[in-house]
């Protein structure tokens, strides 16, 4: 979180906005989890809650990473890291994988965001100039995925905004993100714009709003983002 | 060697001829300008033999379609370092490790074509299926379908999309029987069954060729009619670098 000190001192830590999305999964969600904090949310869900993970390159029910010297060089998650699968696990090909994502038969994919628009709009797969970034399954997923949650630092390290009313990066696809977490909001994305559910402690929907481009609508007043102590 | 072992009356060692002693003589006649389908997806199933006896073989202006653009010094980075790669159509291009294609691709010296994951799949899967052309919303609204007709269908909008064949597809299979039915295991898969459908010259890279029958029928990944070379390769450690 940016040059603002008051932000940066109420800031969630990663693991913190993974474990608020863990707890917005419903039970029995197929999920898919793209790069980066989106994958540390997988640590945070309860084996009772019967949630599964799918990863594009071809997984449903990939487990932890195998101790050291246990890696098999065929099983990788979609961020090239060695995994375990799961009871109940199953392999596939990339044209059932994706057809499975574009089909709509995945619940929810998170996916980590470089900017989200008042609409849903998301970016996350490069950013302008040259030779920069990939596609890779952002944009099938984030189009046939039922639902998106995105997560960002809520503003760029210069302070710059990052929730706007329309991305000035390259899209990934348009009106898409249903739900926003960032280091200081729980955002969802409704017809009629942002709405604040819950805000960071020690920061208020004004704070929230001076670093937001677009209107936050609220209802009633925001909840509080639990922040635990715990790296 | 397997050869001669199936037998049939009109044609004898009809089905081991599929089976190459080496990786050299699988790739002997792939032409100059020719479109290649790579199977692999990080360090999971690449057929790396027939990536390194591509790297001693003449075969340049290849068209190369493959996940992402190569990773490390070894490789498709070993062609693209050669000068014999005219065109890469990939994913994900810029990922930290494909450094070698990225120096190439500032320096004017390829091109480059990027696709959605899924689009590439599928348009590879239509070429294999006799699929003329297909609508996707994967897409609509960005780079990817700058140029590319949209309609909207059910009150969507979405992008036409085209198939995507190759000349030949090099893949990676675990296991093989000598008829040129595959066996992939775990995420392994990836890329390679359906590229193998989308070129009239497959070559499968495998661990293990077997007899025809050691394969349960109902094991097969891929039907033997799509494969049309197997050559058994070592593993050569080529993994991703994250």
């Amino acid at each position: 979180m940016a040059s603002d000190p008051k932000l940066e001192s109420c800031a969630l830590k990663p693991a913190d906005i993974a474990r608020r999305v863990a707890a917005e999964l419903p039970g029995g969600a197929v999920v898919n989890l793209g790069i980066g904090i989106p994958t540390l949310v997988g640590n945070y869900v309860d084996a009772g809650r019967g949630v599964l993970f799918m990863a594009e390159n071809g997984i449903i029910g990939a487990g932890p990473r195998p101790e050291e010297g246990r890696e098999d060089k065929d099983y990788i998650n979609a961020s090239r890291e060695p995994i375990t699968t799961l009871p109940g696990a199953s392999v596939f090909g990339h044209a059932e994988s994706f057809a499975m994502i574009r089909g709509g038969h995945i619940d929810i994919a998170i996916m980590g965001a470089l900017q989200v628009s008042a609409q849903g709009d998301l970016a996350n797969w490069t950013v302008p100039g040259l030779g920069k970034g990939g596609i890779g399954g952002a944009m099938d997923l984030a189009a046939g995925a039922r639902e998106v949650y995105a997560i960002m630092t809520h503003t760029m390290k210069d302070g710059g905004l990052k929730l706007l009313e329309d991305c000035s990066y390259p899209l990934t696809a348009k009106k898409v993100v249903t739900k926003l977490f960032t280091d200081i909001a729980f955002i969802e994305i409704t017809p009629d714009g942002p709405l604040l559910r819950e805000v960071a402690e020690g920061l208020t929907a004004e704070d929230v709003q001076a670093v937001s481009e677009p209107k936050l609508i609220t209802d009633g007043s925001p909840g509080v983002l639990p922040r635990e102590e715990s790296p | 060697m397997l050869h001669g072992f199936f037998l049939n009356k009109e044609n004898d060692e009809l089905a081991s001829d599929k089976v190459y002693p080496s990786s050299k003589a699988a790739i002997a006649d792939i032409p100059d300008g020719a479109t290649i389908l790579l199977g692999g997806f990080g360090g999971a199933g690449i057929p790396e033999n027939l990536l390194v006896a591509m790297a001693d073989h003449p075969a340049h202006d290849l068209t190369v379609v493959t996940n992402h653009a190569g990773f490390g010094e070894r490789g498709l980075a070993v062609l693209l370092r050669q000068g014999k790669v005219r065109k890469i159509i990939c994913s994900y291009a810029f990922h930290r490790s494909a450094f070698v294609f990225r120096e190439l691709y500032l320096e004017g010296k390829i091109e480059l074509e990027q696709l959605p994951q899924g689009t590439m799949a599928e348009r590879i899967r239509a070429a294999g299926a006799g699929v003329s052309a297909f609508y996707t919303p994967t897409g609509v609204g960005t780079q990817a379908a700058e140029g590319k007709e949209t309609r909207t269908i059910n009150g969507r909008e979405a992008v036409l999309e085209y198939p995507l064949p190759g000349d030949v597809a090099v893949i990676k299979a675990h296991r093989a029987d000598a008829m040129g039915n595959l066996v992939y295991r775990g995420t392994a898969a990836n890329f390679n069954p359906v590229m193998a459908t989308a070129a009239p010259l497959t070559i499968a890279e495998v661990e293990e060729i077997v007899e025809p029958g050691v394969i349960a029928p109902e094991s097969v990944h891929t039907p033997s009619i799509y494969v049309q070379r197997v050559v058994r390769g070592e593993d050569l450690g080529l993994r991703s670098e994250t």
